[in-house]
């Protein structure tokens, strides 16, 4: 079965830093093959004899059919771990698990899409693009960030976009203010029939907002959630829970990582993110501090 | 698969000791696409409640030096589910299947243990008491002999006769062998040590506890050995007590080390979301060091630490007297 993820021992092939960030390309043809937009990967830090237990969890920026395969994963260095994998150098093997989890889902017509980007983890909107691209699709970029060097790959969306806008909250690249700002002129503008979002949660509640202003459809990776809260990748640790409503009304606490990491936007209850509501599937029906256990 | 590695715990037998932990190994679905779960001796499932649970809010983990620190709060589907969906895929797949429970009342355990009692595909039961008791404000089963004790019949009272029980004991207690007598005297057939230690980590950052649910419960290799201590103190009160050893088992002569301890099997718990498979991999490397340590037979590693240095265990060599004779 060639979705279902593998364990592999990846070689490092190059560790480039880009403006705020790092890239990494790693060869891992068994990956790279299995590939859909959306998914990631799950990474072990520390070498052979680590005292680091959890994954680190990254989007893939691109996948390329050199030296067999190989993926693309873009990473701000905030701690230990991280710092780790920015240390790496060429030739260097990282045990890597992947693609996890669901990925985007494309399309079926050629359509307008807007993909609204911010931080490391809004890298894994170029892979995304490039499927929409050779379906068919328009491509609308919205990339945003902090200040400039915080904003990935603007050459490359106005290269490959069809549009591209940048804001920036400082306003040292493009317009000053947030992707909520600029979203609803780009969306009118643009035409857009559907809209996808990854990076920081902040900028996924209001892309969803906006589109639902919009009565459009929205996608987003939660990858971001995933990384702060997450420890194995893979569905087995229930760590990375989130809200989310399903069809049938009822709000379930869902895997950022088996579950997501795309998620409908509207089914997320983004304003009860790191809660359990009280009217959600299983919730404690009597709050007591000793409910629970150490379990 | 050599008989090297079969193992026995009491009524129970296995084809290798190597487990998964319980809460460790998700349903089982999530491990299936990294190897084949009847590979190992046992799956143990996420501990089951009666109802229906969401646990904690995020952030439920932190990573500690060696290990990780989890306030979960007992999350899972509910004995309904789980007997709906969850144990019938497992006995699709011939998994030998071990099922963790979990209540919050003495009722409650006896009530999952009768639930479970015409259900076929349950190899053993392992109760876990490390648990709030909401009859007693909320203090752990596991902290005393007698409420321990109580759990552990109200599960031996409604479950198949003929089942094994296995009580899973928390290690921050004053004295693990009284709380393990009682389990045993209440009717547990094994007793599976240990589980996680309460423990706290505080961010600096927001200086504030780094878990939702301020404390939490510590695994991985910096409770080995007090894991290891665990079974020790244990097999040598009960030696003939079967002993499931869990605590940061990530490599061969990891279990290898609980074994000598007096585990008759082993469970790899937080390794699994380090690497999913690392239940294989512990048991190929363990079948490695037993042979390069010339035991031809698990059983006769199990509690040889506690022997004198220099022991060698009795061979059972049914064939060899007839050469001896000249």
């Amino acid at each position: 079965m060639s979705d279902t993820p593998v364990q592999t021992s990846a070689t490092v092939l190059t560790v480039r830093q880009v403006q705020d960030y790092h890239a990494m390309t790693l060869v891992a043809p068994a990956i790279a093959e299995r590939f859909r937009p959306g998914q990631f990967v799950a990474l072990a830090v520390g070498g052979e004899h680590t005292s680091r237990l959890v994954r680190r969890f990254f989007g893939v920026h691109e996948v390329k059919s050199d030296y067999g395969g190989t993926v693309e994963l873009v990473f701000a260095d905030t701690e230990p771990g991280t710092a780790w994998l920015a240390g790496r150098r060429s030739r260097d093997q990282i045990d890597l698990v992947g693609p996890l989890g669901r990925p985007f889902r494309l399309p079926r017509d050629p359509v307008n899409c807007l993909l609204a980007a911010g931080g490391p983890g809004g890298a894994a909107v170029f892979a995304l693009a490039d499927s929409l691209l050779r379906r068919g699709c328009q491509v609308h970029f919205v990339l945003a960030g902090t200040s400039a060097r915080q904003v990935f790959g603007s050459r490359m969306a106005q290269r490959i976009g069809d549009s591209s806008a940048v804001v920036t909250e400082d306003g040292s690249m493009g317009e000053k203010g947030t992707v909520r700002d600029v979203l609803p002129r780009v969306i009118e503008e643009t035409g857009t029939d559907v809209v996808y979002g990854c990076g920081p949660t902040g900028l996924l509640r209001s892309v969803t907002q906006v589109a639902g202003d919009f009565g459009l459809p929205s996608q987003v990776s939660v990858e971001e959630f995933l990384q702060r809260t997450g420890a194995c990748g893979i569905g087995v640790c229930m760590t990375c829970m989130l809200p989310v409503h399903g069809e049938d009304g009822v709000t379930r606490m869902v895997r950022a990582c088996a579950d997501g990491p795309v998620l409908r936007g509207d089914r997320v209850r983004w304003g009860d993110l790191g809660t359990i509501p009280f009217d959600a599937l299983g919730a404690p029906r009597v709050l007591s501090v000793n409910e629970g256990g150490s379990q | 698969m050599s008989d090297r590695v079969t193992t026995t715990l009491g009524p129970l037998e296995l084809p290798n000791p190597v487990l998964t932990a319980s809460g460790c190994g998700g349903t089982g679905r999530e491990l299936a696409p990294f190897f084949d779960l009847t590979r190992l001796g046992a799956f143990v499932t996420t501990s089951v409640m009666a109802q229906a649970r969401a646990g904690r809010p995020t952030p439920r983990v932190t990573e500690t030096p060696s290990g990780l620190l989890t306030a979960m709060g007992l999350p899972g589907p509910g004995v309904e589910t789980f007997l709906e969906h969850d144990l019938p895929w497992l006995m699709e797949q011939e998994v030998r299947t071990i099922v963790s429970v979990a209540g919050n009342s003495v009722e409650e355990y006896g009530e999952l243990a009768r639930r479970l009692r015409h259900v076929p595909g349950v190899a053993a039961i392992e109760v876990n008491i490390a648990c709030p008791n909401v009859e007693d404000r909320g203090r752990m089963f596991a902290w005393h002999p007698s409420a321990a004790a109580s759990v552990v019949r109200a599960v031996r009272d409604h479950a198949r006769p003929g089942v094994p029980i296995f009580a899973k004991l928390a290690p921050d207690v004053t004295d693990i062998v009284t709380i393990a007598l009682a389990c045993v005297d209440a009717g547990a057939d094994g007793l599976t040590l240990i589980n996680t230690m309460e423990a706290m980590a505080i961010d600096p950052e927001t200086l504030r506890p780094a878990l939702t649910g301020v404390s939490g419960g510590l695994s991985g290799p910096a409770v080995r050995p007090v894991a290891i201590r665990c079974v020790y103190q244990v097999h040598a009160a009960l030696p003939s007590t079967p002993v499931i050893g869990v605590g940061g088992i990530a490599t061969g002569l990891d279990a290898l080390e609980f074994i000598l301890a007096g585990a008759s099997a082993v469970a790899v718990g937080t390794a699994l979301f380090h690497d999913p498979t690392a239940g294989p991999r512990v048991l190929r490397e363990l079948e490695e060091a037993l042979a390069a340590r010339r035991i031809s037979r698990l059983a006769d590693a199990v509690g040889l630490a506690h022997k004198p240095a220099g022991y060698v265990p009795p061979q059972v060599r049914p064939q060899e007297p007839e050469k001896e004779k000249l």
